[in-house]
């Protein structure tokens, strides 16, 4: 409600802004608001005069969530809608997984390990083949063959539904501008709505195990393919469909003849971000009992083992780089060679998978022999027991980690969050409004101060501030390492190309496996919980200023050069600002991503938000862990559009 | 749709099992150890889960999981599925005793034998204060699915504490291991049995005794956590028609120091719980020998 009053008089002064003030429209926008503010604020203090947000102005949702909760328990087993309908999809959903799973079993680990190298042949070339057939040894070197092959079923399933699902709500996208405005925020909670959140609804309603596992991935992953299929089929050449039409094609065949083909890159990219996302949401999903190599990670965990969670984390490393690098070529190939189609080649990819399986089937080679395995989990519990006992505490000079964590905890994140809860709730308000029209328009405001108010009325004030407090200090020590990073990367071929591995492995590593890690080296709390943050947001945005730098106009630079200018000078004078909308959607991504790591922080003693969520599906709460990731959909909303680059504004699509 | 399976069960053509695997390293054992007599002794191909406590319940009540060896206590979720729903049947005592209570490092206990008692732990607040605990001292908690009185607790006794929470028992146990290297005072929610006090001493401090019912109201609680003999619960289906594997499991029944041998085992030696329970199974043949079907 306060929402509403506090934000309202926006679009009557964004609409019509005064004359004088457009040459200085910052300061003007800043002035309407004061104005504002000067208006509402004493009427909000007198009626709801407390810090924090005011109790009046919440909704309890427990009760009806708990309620829910109950009666899916209590007719699950007997209501048609569970019978019928859930509970097809349910056995749909088995059935599928392990057909594909008896396959690979069927095929061995030669059957299996021959169909990935000659696949990543045909579409990728030799080198890739040979990428493709390391990773699957490694995968059984280090024991981990049944778990991979456990995991590559259930993503061959759920990357599956994923494609279908988006691909038909991004072909409806595509289609209608309607569906188009109606989608963009439901594919936008799919995406912020934190995994842990919805895990419980989902185990509510088709129970753990296999299937909510599939379920909770394909909602993690469809949303990229949808967005990709929208984006590809928006984008086609205007000039080609017109002649399509004027051919007299129907709107059927101007679809399929014209505009799908002419998509076909986006359908990729889309496929490979839709792999990603699935093969990220492996570990989380084991949390549901997904079994596997997200269950190898979770359960290694429990006995407090480092380097068993790596060597089964490893596996899934390998897993998303192959596929990465396997679609990104394939992708890149389709424009260079689509006149000389070789089916040839296909026939070769079948025969020889054929055929190997065979051999080792008669063989009798199928399952990964034992002997062939390398333990690794001694060596790696070695080396973080050497390093969390020599960094921990006592370096001289420089103190030991556990300091510098205390010391961040006392001088930033304590006076980032008693600031915080400090302001009065209307102010918050009125900042968030600041800060997002003057990089936005008065729409990136609006929504900004709506989702502020509306984790108030969600009644998750205080925790949400807390955990605000925490994503800015991560994303402040994100930015300033990844830009560091970036620009010496940038400068340096060799230094991107060693860097290059190095982020590939943290961008995919499951983020459960350095919990522990984290801890040795900053004790139980606010501290480790920003260094994990750090650690899954750093690769992006090195990976962006780095791009971003590197793209400068060379004609620039060679005129700075020529004028004199010291690296130093080209750097600050020619090269930074000219890649100023590439370190704004660093700054952006730092922020998403950052935000994404907080319910790891409540596994580390973050507390706050993360902790409630995994508490919710710990407790079978429904109505503590829902709240909760609504309220990180929100905070994730408001800093998105607080933090929205500039080009995305430009389209006019910001809000 | 009450009955689902795992795809990956049976994929060999084998009897099944499916056993529910808790985050904390004693239930790991426990399964360790009926999973190899499952396996070796009669025959039968087990699949484990990781699980929490309360969705361990509903996926016990759905057949998705066959049997928890090892439950602290869910009086709620017993009622819904025992009493109402008879979904699932109480498979008898563990033979182990769970107690949850405050702890100190042994070290530190020594040097002021007074911490021992709550009256007194105010007196030690600034030696026990963290960063994260601002300006009190730390009470550390752990996971959020363990049952806890700790917040009431410190505000009902007044004791000048703050209760940090973290959030996963992985990371309580490195946080604590950490502390014992440095010799360092601390606090800590922690558990009977337990195989870290084989590897950090740690001595339990007095809370004022628990009595039957003194723990009613959640908010006004001013007394220690009661011992709880642990049970275990098998699938009703399972247990009616699960033959000699569901025997086995009703008959399993051993004592706190067998499980902490094979728990430490796999949390200290790192060994695999298969190699763990290979080892406990060899030397201690009489003790598995009578839980077998006959």
């Amino acid at each position: 409600m306060a929402a509403a009053v506090t934000t309202a008089p926006f679009e009557k002064t964004g609409a019509g802004p005064l004359a004088g003030l457009r040459r200085h429209r910052a300061l003007g926008k800043l002035l309407l608001l004061a104005v504002v503010a000067a208006v509402l604020v004493p009427l909000a203090h007198a009626q709801w005069s407390s810090g924090s947000w005011p109790h009046a102005l919440t909704v309890d949702f427990s009760q009806p969530l708990t309620d829910a909760s109950t009666w899916i328990l209590d007719h699950r087993d007997s209501h048609p809608l569970f019978l019928y309908f859930f509970g097809h999809i349910s056995n749909a959903v088995i059935v599928s997984v392990r057909a594909v799973y008896l396959v690979l079993l069927a095929a061995g680990w030669a059957g299996v390990t021959a169909a990935a190298g000659l696949v990543a042949w045909r579409v990728a070339g030799l080198r890739l083949a040979a990428v493709a057939v390391a990773a699957f040894l490694i995968c059984g070197v280090l024991g981990m063959w049944v778990p991979t092959m456990q995991t590559l079923a259930l993503m061959v399933v759920a990357v599956l539904v994923s494609v279908i699902l988006g691909a038909l709500l991004g072909l409806a996208a595509g289609l209608s501008d309607t569906m188009h405005r109606a989608l963009r925020p439901v594919l936008d909670t799919m995406q912020v709505l934190p995994a842990y959140a919805y895990l419980l609804p989902v185990v509510l309603i088709f129970g753990m195990g296999v299937p909510a596992a599939v379920l909770a991935t394909v909602v993690y992953a469809a949303p990229p393919m949808a967005r990709l299929t929208a984006l590809g089929l928006r984008s086609a050449d205007g000039g080609v469909m017109e002649a399509v039409a004027s051919l007299g094609a129907t709107a059927r065949q101007r679809l399929l003849t014209a505009r799908l083909p002419l998509a076909r890159k986006e359908l990729l990219l889309g496929l490979n971000q839709t792999i990603m996302m699935a093969l990220s949401m492996a570990v989380i999903a084991s949390v549901i009992g997904a079994g596997g190599l997200g269950d190898r990670v979770y359960q290694a965990l429990a006995s407090v083992d480092v380097g068993a969670a790596l060597a089964a984390g490893i596996p899934i490393v390998l897993l998303a780089v192959v596929l990465d690098r396997v679609t990104g070529a394939a992708g890149e190939r389709l424009g260079a060679d689509e006149h000389a189609p070789a089916p040839w080649k296909w026939g070769v990819v079948a025969a020889g998978t054929v055929l190997v399986a065979l051999a080792s089937r008669f063989a009798d080679r199928l399952d990964w022999p034992d002997s062939w395995v390398v333990g690794i989990a001694a060596p790696v519990n070695d080396a973080v027991d050497w390093m969390t006992d020599h960094l921990y505490s006592g370096v001289p000079y420089i103190g030991g980690t556990a300091d510098w964590a205390a010391h961040f905890t006392t001088w930033i994140l304590d006076p980032l969050r008693s600031g915080l809860t400090w302001l009065p709730w209307w102010s918050v308000l009125l900042i968030v409004a600041a800060l997002a029209w003057l990089i936005g328009t008065w729409r990136t405001a609006l929504t900004a101060v709506l989702a502020m108010a509306a984790i108030g009325v969600l009644g998750v004030w205080k925790p949400s501030l807390d955990t605000l407090s925490q994503v800015l200090a991560a994303v402040a020590v994100t930015l300033v390492l990844g830009f560091a990073i970036g620009i010496a990367a940038a400068r340096s071929s060799r230094l991107e190309g060693l860097l290059r591995p190095v982020l590939d492995v943290f961008q995919t590593l499951p983020q459960f496996v350095y919990l522990i890690p984290v801890v040795a080296l900053f004790g139980v709390g606010r501290a480790p919980a920003v260094a994990a943050a750090v650690v899954y947001a750093l690769p992006a945005v090195v990976r962006i200023t780095t791009q971003g730098l590197r793209q400068v106009d060379p004609a620039a630079m060679e005129s700075a050069r020529s004028m004199g200018a010291t690296t130093g000078q080209q750097l600050r004078q020619v090269q930074l600002p000219l890649a100023r909308p590439a370190l704004l959607l660093a700054v952006n991504q730092g922020v998403v991503l950052v935000l994404a790591v907080v319910i790891i922080g409540g596994l580390v003693g973050g507390g706050a938000l993360g902790y409630d969520v995994i508490a919710g599906l710990a407790r079978g709460e429904l109505a503590t862990g829902l709240v909760a990731g609504a309220a990180i959909v929100c905070l994730g909303l408001m800093l998105d559009r607080v933090t929205q680059p500039t080009e995305r504004r430009s389209t006019g699509k910001g809000a | 749709m009450t009955k689902q399976s795992s795809p990956y069960a049976n994929a060999h053509g084998a009897k099944t099992v499916t056993l529910s695997v808790q985050s904390w390293v004693g239930a790991q054992a426990n399964v360790a150890v009926a999973q190899y007599l499952l396996e070796h002794e009669l025959g039968y191909r087990v699949d484990t889960v990781q699980v929490d406590e309360i969705p361990a319940w509903d996926a016990l009540s759905q057949g998705r999981v066959d049997a928890i060896l090892e439950d602290w206590g869910h009086p709620d979720q017993e009622a819904r599925y025992v009493k109402d729903k008879k979904t699932i049947v109480n498979g008898g005592d563990l033979g182990v005793t769970g107690h949850i209570g405050w702890f100190v490092p042994t070290y530190f206990a020594k040097q002021h034998p007074d911490v021992t008692n709550w009256k007194n732990l105010n007196k030690y607040a600034s030696q026990l204060k963290t960063a994260e605990s601002g300006g009190k001292g730390q009470l550390l908690d752990g996971s959020p699915s363990y049952v806890t009185n700790d917040k009431a607790l410190v505000k009902n006794l007044k004791l000048n504490y703050q209760v940090v929470f973290s959030g996963s028992e992985a990371a309580q146990i490195t946080q604590i291991k950490q502390f014992a290297k440095q010799k360092k005072p601390f606090l800590t929610y922690w558990y009977q049995p337990q195989w870290l006090f084989k590897k950090v001493p740690m001595t339990e401090v007095k809370l004022p005794p628990y009595k039957d019912g003194c723990d009613a109201d959640p908010d006004a609680i001013t007394c220690a956590y009661p011992k709880t003999p642990l049970q275990k619960y098998l699938n009703a289906d399972f247990s009616k028609d699960g033959g000699k594997a569901a025997a086995l499991l009703k008959n399993f029944r051993w004592t706190t120091e067998d499980q902490n041998e094979v728990s430490l085992m796999i949390a200290e030696q790192k060994l695999t719980p298969e190699q763990a329970a290979k080892k406990w199974v060899d030397r201690h043949r009489s003790t598995w020998q009578a839980w077998l079907p006959k």
